[in-house]
């Protein structure tokens, strides 16, 4: 099982990535189940989600203290303690940020990957929300998925011109999200 | 929970609100009373949706509180509808007395409400201290442990709530944030099956129904004989829900596929030594570290509460009786008792548990997280308790501080 810790802030599409994700691996005959911890929801606030990965049914309902991949969708919170809180060894980050020299560096992680989201929504849908872009790049980082499922768990939160242009989002992140082996 | 293979399926990856809203639409209700609030508003919004696009016959009444969707639908309900609504923490408080007054009609009302803190101390976050709120009212009160469930015991709720011989509102429960906001795969059953399934209810006698211009007394300013004869029909028909539940429980398996148990769900309890009882969300992370103390060697099962009122204390007897120690997990206080509210009821049935000792944890209150390392130690503490240590009668998991015996000696706030 992968446990994934999502950070962002509110109208960023943490949540709906982390819902995409869990919807994707359904459609491969494994299993999803994701959530979001915050109060009241709020635009801008920082919102955090969790996401469970597997190929066996999860049970389990709690929040994610060692999580083994992190998705950063917010790039204030890059340098965050808080990020990194109970990373397990041999992990993986993906970082969306605008700044294309970004490199993070941590003695828990192995893998770092980093997207220009926001670029890729403003052409596509034109609007800096980072999440479908997020999407594509965590299958190709994570190598859990393929980019069809993700394109297929699309259509269940998108329809029209806008599942075409998320669509395009998912698949230039998975073509166009940088990959470094730390 | 047994699933047995079927034929055709459709898994849709949706929340536990949105479950909840599409099992109100596959319910056909007549009429929906709607009113926001966190984390209950997404059902809303589903079922808004639903009613947009035409997918939901329903009168939509969206009311400006609380107060109005309860006396909506329990007004809506005695007519002879079948209605929905749904609620959380503050909004289930400020329809109080119109819970009262439905669970007093005998509406067949069918609610779901996302357990979150209470007012109180002013919060957003999750605990079931709202559904302990309102256990007194004389509604029946069910809860799920994931999706899947809040959908089959929101279908399940309408063939208790409406079935001629119990004829008392259903409150379906599940927990705040935890699962309301959960994504995971829910099989959808198709509309054909679920109208299968609700269809008994139309063989049935029809209840009784205010018609306009017809004299009838309904709720009637009733004292002495005829209150008490109410309330003990009231009282005699709860009683009856426990196994009508379970015969539904049987039934919804014969065409879903799907059996929990019915009044409660036992996992790996036939040779459990020592037993952890617990409700809603939390079951999940229980019955994984279950597995995980198995593979140590330690024989240990979970008693889940699918039913709370009435109180399922004949079959939690049966399960629990002769085993070496119980721990009761509750998600709320009983204010004016040490131990939680399942705990404190629970006791009330000690003396037929041929000696099993009980303890009461206290967890998940105030959007505290029962980690699986909590519930690692609340198995550690009853097998301590099996095997004859000291072990104090009421641990708060997640404070500690109030396990120390001084902390009740201190004054102030």
């Amino acid at each position: 099982m992968s446990e994934v810790r999502f950070h962002g802030r509110g109208g960023q599409g943490v949540v709906t990535t982390s819902k995409i994700l869990a919807n994707a691996f359904a459609r491969v005959g494994q299993f999803g189940a994701s959530f979001p911890m915050f109060g009241f929801e709020r635009r801008g606030a920082p919102v955090t989600a969790f996401g469970r990965f597997s190929d066996k049914p999860v049970r389990e309902k709690t929040q994610i203290y060692n999580p083994d991949i992190l998705v950063v969708l917010d790039p204030s919170q890059k340098a965050s303690d808080l990020v990194f809180q109970g990373l397990l060894p041999e992990s993986m980050l993906l970082l969306n940020d605008t700044d294309s020299t970004t490199r993070i560096k941590h003695e828990n992680l192995k893998k770092f990957a980093l997207i220009n989201a926001n670029k890729i929504a403003l052409e596509e849908i034109g609007l800096a929300i980072p999440n479908t872009v997020i999407v594509g790049a965590f299958a190709r980082m994570s190598g859990l998925l393929d980019i069809e499922p993700c394109c297929d768990a699309l259509e269940d939160y998108f329809s029209g011109k806008k599942l075409s242009a998320n669509i395009v989002c998912a698949k230039r992140g998975f073509e166009e999200v940088e990959l470094f082996d730390l | 929970m047994i699933t047995k293979a079927k034929e055709k399926t459709q898994i849709k990856v949706i929340t536990g609100n949105a479950a909840a809203a599409t099992a109100a639409k596959l319910a056909c209700p007549d009429v929906v009373a709607a009113y926001p609030i966190t984390p209950q508003t997404e059902i809303i919004e589903q079922i808004s949706k639903f009613h947009a696009n035409g997918e939901m016959d329903c009168e939509l009444i969206t009311v400006e509180g609380e107060n109005s969707a309860m006396n909506a639908v329990t007004a809506a309900s005695l007519a002879g509808g079948r209605v929905f609504t749904a609620t959380s923490s503050w909004g289930l408080v400020f329809m109080y007395d119109a819970v009262l007054a439905a669970a007093g009609s005998r509406a067949p009302i069918v609610m779901v409400n996302v357990n979150r803190e209470t007012p109180g101390i002013i919060a957003v976050s999750s605990g079931q201290q709202d559904m302990i709120s309102t256990r007194d009212a004389g509604w029946i009160f069910l809860i799920a442990e994931d999706c899947q469930e809040v959908l089959d015991l929101v279908l399940q709720a309408y063939r208790l709530a409406e079935d001629y011989d119990i004829q008392v509102p259903v409150m379906v429960h599940y927990d705040g944030f935890y699962l309301s906001y959960l994504s995971e795969g829910v099989d959808v059953p198709f509309q054909e099956d679920v109208d299968t399934f609700l269809s008994v209810l139309k063989d049935q006698p029809q209840r009784t129904k205010l018609t306009p211009g017809e004299g009838l007394g309904c709720g009637s300013h009733g004292i002495l004989g005829g209150y008490l004869e109410l309330r003990h029909k009231h009282v005699s028909a709860m009683e009856r829900s426990k196994e009508k539940f379970d015969q539904i429980d049987k039934e919804y398996e014969q065409i879903f596929g799907r059996a929990y148990g019915g009044q409660i769900e036992e996992y790996r309890m036939d040779d459990a030594d020592v037993v952890l009882v617990g409700s809603g969300s939390m079951c999940g992370t229980i019955k994984t570290v279950i597995d995980e103390k198995r593979e140590a060697g330690i024989k240990v099962g979970l008693l889940k509460m699918r039913m709370f009122r009435p109180f399922p204390g004949e079959v939690m007897v049966e399960s629990l009786k002769g085993k070496k120690a119980i721990g009761v997990v509750d998600r709320s206080l009983n204010f004016g008792h040490k131990g939680g509210p399942f705990y404190t009821e629970l006791k009330s049935f000690e003396t037929k548990f041929e000696g099993s000792p009980m303890v009461s944890f206290i967890d998940g209150v105030a959007n505290t997280d029962i980690t699986t390392a909590n519930v690692a130690t609340m198995i550690d503490t009853i097998c301590d308790l099996a095997a004859g240590k000291e072990v104090p009668e009421v641990t708060w998991v997640s404070y500690p501080e109030a396990n120390d015996p001084d902390s009740a000696k201190v004054g102030g706030q």
